[in-house]
């Protein structure tokens, strides 16, 4: 409570920045967890900002009528204040620019926040997702591949879950040989296995190979992933990075694999860019997402030159690439960029979403995020920035695959049990630092932080409330013979994502939703199948006096 | 009973290879008859009809040794390719093919020689008329009348026989107000508020000219309008530089700015490079929905003037016979929920369309893929159709329709079986080709609604389509368009 110098003020007034006429008068008081706006009317309507959601606080020149502020969060949602002393306003930005940046783990809103539930089920919660019943459910481990013990104690590389699924034909030699040929030590290990054709997307970061260095051990481990697909008799290597970062990186003894040193192994480039490029191309898409009342050329001015629609084509390119080898043509898949946690994560999970229903259920997106993102070390405290840090490590890369996936949800509208408010909800809770899941960098900082025992899980609290999330128009079976989405990626396939930038539009309450209509439509039949069925049981016992009729 | 044979030199080639997309390619024999294309694959014997070759709106030809290709784009903007072997062979079909798409007479269209077994001629024809909605709306019995000024066209060639105007004023007055307005189109009712008995009206632009001429008859039939409430609006749809233009130059037709924007955005969907900054510059260059955005937006304004103010509102652009429409039908879609089910949208486009003389004929001639020097061709129904299928998207319960019913309308203005369509104003459908039309048209409203089903989303809920109020459609983002 340090940090507020005033935790109430009265007669601000909350402006609509749709209609600013509307807007309203209420209390505004400052809490340790949330900034609340109260209103004045008889509805007490309130506001609850979460302070760890804050991303900017912005003071404008004070007026004759008080001070404007605006308070930016990092879910796009804008808030406009009219604060009547400055001084009030002065002591609210400085009290929340402190706390919306907190400096330690422990000021984080999951470790205070406690929801009231007992130890027991804490524990329980935290056992929800359960990644070795998806590789079990996968068929790993099998004759071909299983599960290795040389991560124990992240001795090998820190980043990585401490148990990792290589080919079993990989000896520990090879294992070690290729984390130390691999930057930060992460080496190719299994992040989906493809059934049907018995292909697997692997995962690692870039070979330390400069411009002639090579290892045998990192040879024989592309080797052995490629053997274990037994009917190919290559594989490919997907370097998610523009060509020319990659060979940039070979002055710095880093780089991509040489395919003369490998056998049987094709290169890909995709080109997806870096964080810092797509740091600034998302700033500009939210500038357009804030004009308040675009011209048509400036709104599809504004989409172009933020060039965020072209990135997220390149990011699901590159799950098309690799989905189509995978499934189409049986080939297996090694894909890295630099340290294998931003675009590889990217494509391993885009990739893993066309390619199997299962991750397009409710629970099946829970457990590939915990998969291809938390387990495999993308550093969420660094790239949603959850503690004041290196803004240049912050980067909308987990927007980009839920977007993604959103953009898919668009061309197969039937294809995925989860609705668009699931996205919107995972991507607040990424950034809202309410639950423990996406605390820390890596499993070895989890653990660290020992977030099991102080933290609660997000992902069965999401469970309990699905209903708020499903899809009507998802149709299991469909995706059970449909399997492997073929996603189009024309140009203008790619859509402006409304519900999560277009916060102009955000409070508008005459939209219709067809989804939820549709639900009202699905209780009520059921309603009715249910009086019919018990209306149907009667005549049953009078058939018999009835039967002449039925001659008749 | 075909006619123009003499145009058809090779009427069957074998060995014709189709490739349409999403199709794959198909061998068989190509049929050109005096309003088809028929191919048929020998799998099936029957042959199937491929098009009707009113709706080519260009073919490009291509030899490739022997043989040749015909790439023919379609109105509909369907493109589809015909590899005819042997080079006379095509070249007879393309010149067939270029001479019975552009026939000029309307007698020799097809329509005229469409006779489905299960359609009578004898049934009535329309859904609507000046007449029924009149009697249908209580609220203008007091004070509008129907008038037959115009019975034989005299007054205003575009417009209908009968007309809805205030009832103090008298015929001399239209006929005064009808040479003081372009085309004489004088400003007529086009919708009745239910809520509040506010009208909106619409007409062509006065012609004042250099001299800022007067006219009491039109002065006074505006007064009659306005009648007892302070003011009513009038809406120009013009620029402020286009409206001084028109003083000096005396008025014209400004359909061309659109017809480029939809032959630029065709141009952008065509173009499969699969970059998508290319793709938004291209769209936004294209201006399509620029003109999209503001005609939702004006129909926004003048639904509010007529709903939130409580006014009535004069509407007109140049001509009064397209963006006039456009926004006047968009505005009664926000404002009556009649409007928004099936049989209501209908009725809105046969009154507030063919009645009210938007020239077909002339705006659907071509699309957007003719090399044809272009006269009078514009888009302004696709313009409707999109702005209303972006009300679709925003309203998604709103409308008994969906997309189909949309797709459906935009293929048959520009090429089809029935006679809805043809023509420019009720004054050609019955007196240039009198007798003949009454016999033999069928019309497309009782083939939509026979498929009524299918038009149908399953969503629409009845219950909120009746009971919704007044749509308050957002104009500011408009994300998607329409691709037909």
């Amino acid at each position: 409570m340090e940090h507020i110098r005033t935790p109430k003020v009265e007669h601000v007034r909350m402006i609509d920045r749709r209609t600013p006429r509307k807007s309203t008068v209420g209390t505004l008081y400052l809490s340790s967890t949330h900034t609340i706006f109260v209103e004045n009317s008889d509805a007490r309507k309130e506001t609850w900002v979460l302070h760890s959601l804050v991303n900017n606080v912005e003071r404008l020149p004070t007026n004759p009528s008080g001070s404007p502020l605006i308070i930016r969060c990092k879910n796009f949602h804008v808030y406009k204040l009219l604060i009547p002393l400055e001084r009030d306003c002065l002591d609210v930005v400085a009290s929340l620019t402190r706390l919306s940046h907190p400096e330690r783990y422990g000021e984080l809103f999951c470790f205070s926040f406690n929801p009231n539930l007992d130890r027991e089920l804490r524990e329980k919660a935290w056992c929800f997702i359960d990644l070795k019943a998806d590789f079990n459910r996968m068929g790993i481990p099998s004759n071909l591949w299983h599960i290795t013990a040389a991560n124990h104690e992240y001795r090998l590389c820190e980043t990585y879950p401490s148990e990792l699924y290589v080919p079993k034909s990989a000896s520990p030699a090879v294992i070690v040989g290729s984390a130390k040929f691999r930057s930060r030590g992460r080496l190719p290990v299994l992040s989906y296995f493809h059934r049907d054709t018995s292909a697997s997307i692997c995962r690692s970061s870039q070979p330390l190979s400069g411009f002639s260095a090579r290892s045998s051990e990192d040879e024989q481990m592309l080797q052995a992933i490629m053997r274990s697909n037994p009917v190919s008799d290559f594989m490919y290597v997907v370097d998610t990075r523009p060509k020319l970062n990659a060979m940039a990186n070979r002055a710095a003894g880093k780089g991509y694999e040489n395919e003369d040193h490998y056998t049987n192994i094709k290169l890909q480039f995709i080109g997806i860019e870096n964080i810092h490029v797509m740091r600034n191309s998302q700033q500009k898409l939210i500038d357009v997402g804030e004009l308040p009342s675009p011209s048509m050329s400036d709104f599809l001015w504004g989409l172009e030159n933020s060039s965020w629609l072209k990135h997220i084509k390149a990011v699901l390119d590159a799950g098309v690439f690799i989905a189509k080898a995978v499934a189409e043509d049986g080939v297996s898949v090694l894909v890295h960029c630099s340290d294998g946690w931003d675009r590889t994560a990217q494509a391993c999970s885009v990739a893993s979403v066309l390619l199997d229903p299962y991750y397009r259920t409710i629970k099946g997106l829970m457990v590939l995020i915990e998969k291809d993102w938390v387990s495999f070390g993308h550093k969420f405290s660094h790239r949603y920035a959850h503690l004041d840090g290196d803004p240049k490590e912050v980067s909308p890369v987990m927007d980009q695959f839920l977007e993604c996936v959103w953009q898919l949800m668009q061309q197969f509208p039937c294809a995925f049990e989860f609705n668009e408010r699931f996205l919107i909800q995972l991507h607040t809770q990424i950034y809202s630092c309410q639950f423990g899941n996406f605390i820390g960098n890596c499993q070895k900082e989890h653990r660290d932080l020992k977030l099991q025992e102080r933290t609660h899980s997000l992902w069965p609290h999401l469970w309990e409330n699905r209903a708020e999330y499903i899809n009507p128009l998802y149709k299991a079976e469909l995706s059970q013979t449909q399997g492997v989405l073929k996603a189009l990626t024309t140009a203008y396939c790619f859509k402006f994502w409304k519900s999560m930038y277009g916060h102009a539009e955000k409070n508008v309450s005459s939209q219709q939703s067809p989804a939820e209509c549709l639900n009202t439509v699905r209780e009520e039949s059921q309603q009715l199948e249910e009086e019919l069925s018990s209306h149907q049981e009667v005549p049953r016992e009078t058939d018999a006096g009835q039967g002449i009729h039925m001659h008749a | 009973m075909e006619l123009s044979t003499e145009h058809i030199k090779t009427a069957n080639v074998e060995d014709v290879i189709l490739r349409r997309p999403f199709h794959p390619a198909l061998r068989g024999t190509l049929c050109v008859t005096s309003h088809h294309l028929l191919f048929s694959d020998r799998k099936n014997d029957a042959s199937w009809q491929l098009l009707l070759l009113r709706n080519i709106d260009a073919i490009e030809k291509r030899a490739v040794g022997s043989s040749g290709t015909i790439t023919i784009k379609c109105k509909d903007l369907l493109i589809l390719q015909l590899e005819i072997p042997g080079m006379e062979e095509c070249l007879n079909i393309a010149s067939s093919i270029e001479a019975l798409s552009a026939l000029e007479s309307v007698i020799e269209m097809y329509p005229f020689f469409y006779r489905p077994s299960h359609l009578s001629l004898h049934g009535p024809w329309g859904l609507s008329s000046t007449e029924q909605y009149y009697n249908q709306t209580k609220q203008l019995w007091n004070k509008w009348r129907v008038t037959r000024v115009n019975s034989d066209y005299s007054v205003c060639p575009s417009y209908p026989s009968l007309v809805i105007v205030p009832r103090d004023v008298d015929d001399e007055k239209l006929v005064q107000s009808a040479r003081f307005r372009q085309g004489g189109r004088f400003p007529v009712l086009s919708y009745c508020h239910h809520r509040n008995g506010m009208v909106i009206m619409r007409s062509s632009q006065p012609l004042t000219g250099a001299n800022r001429k007067r006219c009491a008859g039109d002065e006074l039939l505006l007064q009659a309008v306005i009648d007892g409430s302070e003011l009513g609006y009038i809406i120009d749809l013009r620029s402020a530089q286009q409206a001084q233009q028109t003083r000096v130059t005396g008025g014209g037709f400004e359909g061309k700015v659109l017809q480029e924007s939809l032959i630029k955005l065709v141009e952008a969907c065509g173009d499969l490079s699969h970059n998508v900054e290319r793709w938004l510059s291209k769209l936004e260059n294209s201006k399509w929905l620029s003109h999209v955005h503001s005609a939702l937006s004006t129909a926004g304004l003048l639904a509010e003037c007529v709903e939130r103010d409580g006014h009535s509102v004069l509407l007109h652009g140049s001509e009064g016979t397209d963006n006039t429409l456009v926004v006047s039908s968009l505005a009664q879609l926000i404002l009556d929920p009649v409007c928004r089910s099936l049989s209501g949208f209908l009725c809105l486009l046969e009154r507030d369309w063919i009645h009210a003389g938007h020239p077909f004929q002339q705006r659907c001639a071509h699309s957007a893929f003719s090399h044809a020097r272009l006269k009078q061709e514009c888009p302004t129904f696709l313009l409707l159709l999109d702005c209303v299928w972006q009300m679709c998207r925003q309203f998604p319960l709103a409308m008994e329709f969906s997309e189909a019913l949309l797709l459906r309308l935009a293929q048959e203005v520009y090429a089809s079986n029935f006679g809805t369509f043809l023509c420019n104003s009720e004054q050609e459908r019955w007196t240039e080709v009198a007798r003949d039309m009454e016999e033999v048209q069928e019309e497309v409203w009782g083939i939509v609604k026979k498929h009524r089903e299918k038009a149908k989303p399953e969503q629409t809920k009845n219950t909120s389509n009746t009971h919704c109020e007044t749509l308050t459609p957002f104009v500011n983002l408009v994300d998607e368009l329409t691709i037909l």
